[in-house]
């Protein structure tokens, strides 16, 4: 319960002005808008806080309280919603930040447990979002074939998931595992290979860099012609895709170590191997990963893509390719979800490897990663 | 005393681009060959070895076209065709060029912009990072389609949807890179710059902004090369606007695999000579900081 200052204070200055202006324009339209009013009344209350401080779960009643508001007031006339619902979306998105504010300050001062809530402030803002998102298509009356609502999106995921299902095998586990794994091994080996040569070293580099800049993606009709139309082809461009990124990085990684700490091995006449596994390869080890997080996100979007240059009749790239032909918008969403969900918790599982296997770098050491 | 190859970099790149060519022409052989066989059997020939590579070489649509055939395509396409001409290989890379800097110039600025604010701010950090990531993992060419129809709506077609694809690309590297740079400074010169009294604006630019330097020019190599794989991306669903990705479409619809490759070529060297720039400019600044080398 601290007083506000700064960014907090003048969110809440420009919510208290919002809801007042949203609660005149509500009175005109009486008992229809009697939650909004209520919603409105306790906003423009809650401003005792600038002379009396409150708690901040004060923000969150206030945030459920316009949410609910706004949610009982849909479906809108099919001339859209008047003004004073968007001023109170307007409100309850600020009064959110407000407590997502309090909330990291209070994280901050330690009088909060930061793990649980470091968990509830990513889910708070998607939450928002995807709120946001509903409230502006319906309330505007979007038409489905632009941008559906995320209800209409969960409907057609929940009715289709045995379609999600085989176009996620065929795709993520067949295509992107594969080519992940190969593209990333190999690029890896190469890597240690080429260090030992000095003369590769120079040679190689130059080219792989022009290579990871290609953008290989454009190879994928040629994959095609030479896999043939299965997932063997989509491997094919995902190992492309992934095999540079993880070169060049490898590369830059085993460089990374100073004169001192190489000098150092020296002195211990340690051979190339152990300086390689003691000191180099992990001092490498932010670089790598940093390599397996870009690819984790390049290998999905490889196959996807690839997929839109021939396929048998399975796949992700293939159904949001078909889907959006036939204008069916919200079984597009529905696999770009899946495939959302998907490659996040893809990066997920290597960001948390990573901060186990890197613990001793700053970036870990100094907080999140 | 050095070995003079060890200094010298032109003859190892030489080198392995030699082998890469013999290697290219070898299976350029192989791969084309049965089509040959085939042709040659309809048509009755014997043909000795040195005319059946030849042969290979030759193909309208082969599997595999050597670089001669792809070069002689891409200077017959820009130096023999009048620029302004849709069939001018120049005028499609210029067209993806504008998108790709457009596009990068503006996702780096809005990467750096979000990683500044990350750093800075506990809420924005919490509630964006995981977001940024998650946002990266929507397959963009999926969305590609809807970002045109949906600008096309408000009468925006052209330059500005590729240019939006390449931004959303590319600030994903830079962000990324940014926020871990900024951050890299560690507990020690953190306290020494506490020890000067120095203001949070001064811990920004005197010590955290030189100190990212290095992720920041690593995050735009990558940034600036999937800008353009963005451009290219974007223009598959705006067959109309041309650019390379136009080109690589009709190639791949027609079975013209020698136009596939020159437009890949071209884009391939399109993204060294940016990636280049971006390398000669990190050099000017890592001199204008004073770092060794």
């Amino acid at each position: 319960m601290t007083r506000l200052t700064g960014l907090p204070r003048l969110l809440l200055l420009v919510v208290g002005l919002a809801a007042a202006i949203g609660f005149v324009l509500a009175l005109g339209d009486g008992m229809d808008a009697a939650g909004f009013l209520a919603y409105f009344a306790f906003t423009l209350f809650s401003l005792v806080r600038l002379a009396h401080p409150l708690t901040y779960w004060l923000d969150a009643a206030l945030a459920v309280f316009g949410a609910a508001s706004l949610l009982l007031a849909l479906p809108v006339s099919e001339f859209g919603a008047p003004a004073y619902f968007w001023l109170a979306l307007v409100c309850t998105w600020l009064t959110t930040w407000l407590f997502v504010e309090e909330l990291s300050a209070e994280i901050r001062a330690q009088r909060l447990d930061a793990r649980l809530f470091g968990l509830v402030i990513p889910a708070l803002f998607g939450i928002v979002l995807i709120f946001i998102w509903e409230i502006l298509t319906r309330g505007a009356n979007v038409p489905q074939v632009i941008l559906p609502p995320p209800s209409a999106i969960w409907e057609k995921l929940v009715e289709s998931v045995p379609t999600l299902w085989a176009d996620f095998q065929q795709t993520f586990l067949k295509a992107v595992l594969a080519g992940y794994v190969m593209g990333c091994v190999s690029g890896f080996v190469v890597a240690i290979l080429v260090d030992r040569s000095p003369f590769l070293k120079r040679g190689l580099l130059p080219i792989g860099n022009f290579v990871s800049a290609l953008p290989i993606i454009g190879i994928a009709p040629i994959m095609v012609m030479w896999f043939g139309f299965d997932w063997q082809s989509k491997a094919a461009v995902v190992v492309a895709m992934t095999f540079f990124p993880m070169l060049v990085n490898t590369v830059a990684g085993l460089g990374a170590t100073g004169h001192i700490e190489r000098d150092l091995m020296h002195t211990y006449a340690a051979s190339y191997w152990q300086t390689l596994l003691k000191l180099r390869l992990p001092a490498a080890a932010p670089f790598i990963f940093n390599a397996l997080k870009i690819n984790s996100t390049l290998a999905l979007i490889g196959a996807i893509v690839a997929e839109f240059f021939g396929t048998p009749i399975v796949g992700m790239g293939f159904r949001i390719s078909t889907e959006v032909g036939k204008l069916a918008i919200d079984l597009v969403w529905a696999e770009i979800a899946v495939a959302a969900v998907a490659g996040s918790a893809f990066y997920g599982l290597i960001a948390l490897i990573e901060r186990a296997v890197t613990f001793w770098h700053p970036s870990v050491r100094g907080g999140r990663a | 005393m050095t070995a003079w190859w060890r200094t010298n970099k032109l003859i190892p790149i030489l080198t392995v681009v030699a082998a890469i060519l013999l290697f290219w022409y070898a299976m350029a052989v192989v791969m084309n060959s049965p089509w040959q066989i085939r042709l040659n059997e309809r048509a009755g020939a014997e043909v000795g070895f040195t005319e059946f590579v030849l042969q290979t070489y030759d193909q309208a649509k082969p599997v595999l076209p050597v670089p001669h055939q792809i070069l002689a395509v891409i200077w017959d396409a820009t130096v023999n065709t009048d620029i302004n001409s849709p069939r001018s290989l120049a005028y499609h890379a210029l067209v993806t060029l504008s998108a790709t800097l457009w596009g990068f110039a503006f996702g780096t600025v809005l990467g750096i912009l979000l990683a500044v604010a990350i750093i800075h701010n506990d809420a924005s950090d919490r509630s964006l990072m995981p977001w940024i990531i998650a946002s990266q993992t929507v397959p963009i060419l999926a969305i590609a389609p809807m970002i045109v129809v949906g600008l096309a709506a408000f009468s925006i077609t052209g330059l500005v949807p590729k240019a939006i694809i390449s931004m959303y690309l590319s600030f994903f590297p830079v962000v990324v890179g940014m926020v871990k740079g900024l951050r890299a400074p560690d507990r020690l010169e953190l306290d020494l710059m506490r020890t000067y009294n120095a203001s949070a604006f001064q811990v920004f630019t005197k010590l955290r902004w030189p100190s990212a330097m290095p992720f920041l020019f690593a995050s735009m190599r990558v940034g600036i090369a999937i800008s353009l794989i963005g451009a290219v991306v974007g223009e598959l669903s705006n067959a109309a606007g041309g650019g390379l990705g136009v080109r690589l479409l009709t190639g791949s619809y027609n079975g013209q695999t020698i136009q596939i490759w020159a437009a890949l070529l071209l884009a391939a060297a399109l993204a060294a000579t940016l990636v280049g720039l971006v390398g000669v400019v990190e050099r000017l600044v890592a001199r204008q900081m004073g770092a060794r080398t």
